[in-house]
């Protein structure tokens, strides 16, 4: 099994092609959206990439959830994730600092839940 | 008029790679203003082309079940110059295909000349997910247009 460092040189070769970004703006703690630019698009390239760079099959869905922010399932009032909705973050997302999201639980700041090392969280974890 | 960039598919090996032409003309509107007195094919037909053979070649693995959409163009290198008279071979070759989307790489060459090469990312959506409204028929472009396009090909 490659070692972290091996791991974030691995993603971050793969983000500096798909987002277009220099090697030193890719930051274990940058978040693909807000610092990096990505959109939504990106995140289905970004998976492709991966699954190269590291030889196994990702299912985006299981790295990038979708629809974390339900407001129909109950995990959204006022706009902010309710308590059931973090606790389903943190089921989905085990590689995601949920914790840190949870400290400050704005709708808003959801994206920021994807980050550098989410995705190398979550690949050491399937090579693990 | 249909948003046609490939002519004919002379190839096509079912999931991995399919060949397709299109033949340049002179008569082509666009070569007129393509540059005054210097006609040339332009480049995002022929970057259409590519995606038209790479996006077959991927939704014939599910029978153009879902609606492929090009997503994302990662690289594209343009070599040479394509000139009218020239007929451009597209190779597409399916680097990944699943659920969500596919990567093709296709190549462009006139004879035996790359003329240009590009990494192709498709999305796959419903009709319902890409909010096509649901009078709106794309059986029809997809059955009759694309499958005349694959008809007669051979799949070696």
């Amino acid at each position: 099994m490659p070692s972290q460092d091996e791991i974030f040189e691995k993603v971050r070769g793969v983000l500096v092609d798909a987002l277009g970004v220099d090697d030193d703006e890719v930051e274990l703690e940058s978040t693909l959206i807000g610092d990096l630019g990505a959109e939504s698009i990106d995140f289905l390239d970004i998976v492709f990439q991966l699954d190269k760079a590291f030889g196994i099959q990702i299912p985006r869905a299981e790295l990038f959830p979708e629809n974390l922010a339900n407001a129909e399932a109950g995990f959204v009032k006022d706009g902010v994730v309710t308590e059931a909705g973090i606790a389903e973050m943190k089921e989905k997302m085990p590689h995601a600092d949920v914790d840190k999201f949870a400290a400050d639980p704005k709708v808003s700041n959801v994206a920021d839940l994807f980050t550098v090392k989410m995705i190398c969280n979550f690949i050491a974890s399937k090579l693990g | 008029m249909r948003w046609f960039w490939v002519d004919r598919f002379i190839e096509f090996e079912p999931g991995v790679r399919a060949k397709s032409v299109k033949n340049v003309s002179l008569s082509e509107e666009h070569m007129h203003d393509h540059f005054p007195g210097y006609p040339v094919m332009p480049h995002s037909l022929m970057l259409e082309g590519m995606a038209q053979t790479g996006g077959i070649l991927l939704g014939q693995t599910h029978n153009f079940s879902s609606l492929i959409f090009l997503a994302k163009v990662p690289k594209v290198v343009y070599h040479k110059h394509v000139r009218p008279g020239d007929q451009i071979v597209y190779t597409a070759t399916l680097e990944d295909a699943r659920e969500e989307g596919g990567v093709t790489d296709v190549k462009a060459h006139v004879g035996d000349e790359l003329v240009a090469e590009a990494q192709i990312v498709f999305a796959q959506l419903s009709p319902d997910e890409a909010g096509i409204p649901k009078n709106i028929n794309q059986d029809n472009v997809v059955a009759n247009a694309l499958a005349q396009l694959i008809e007669g090909t051979t799949g070696d």
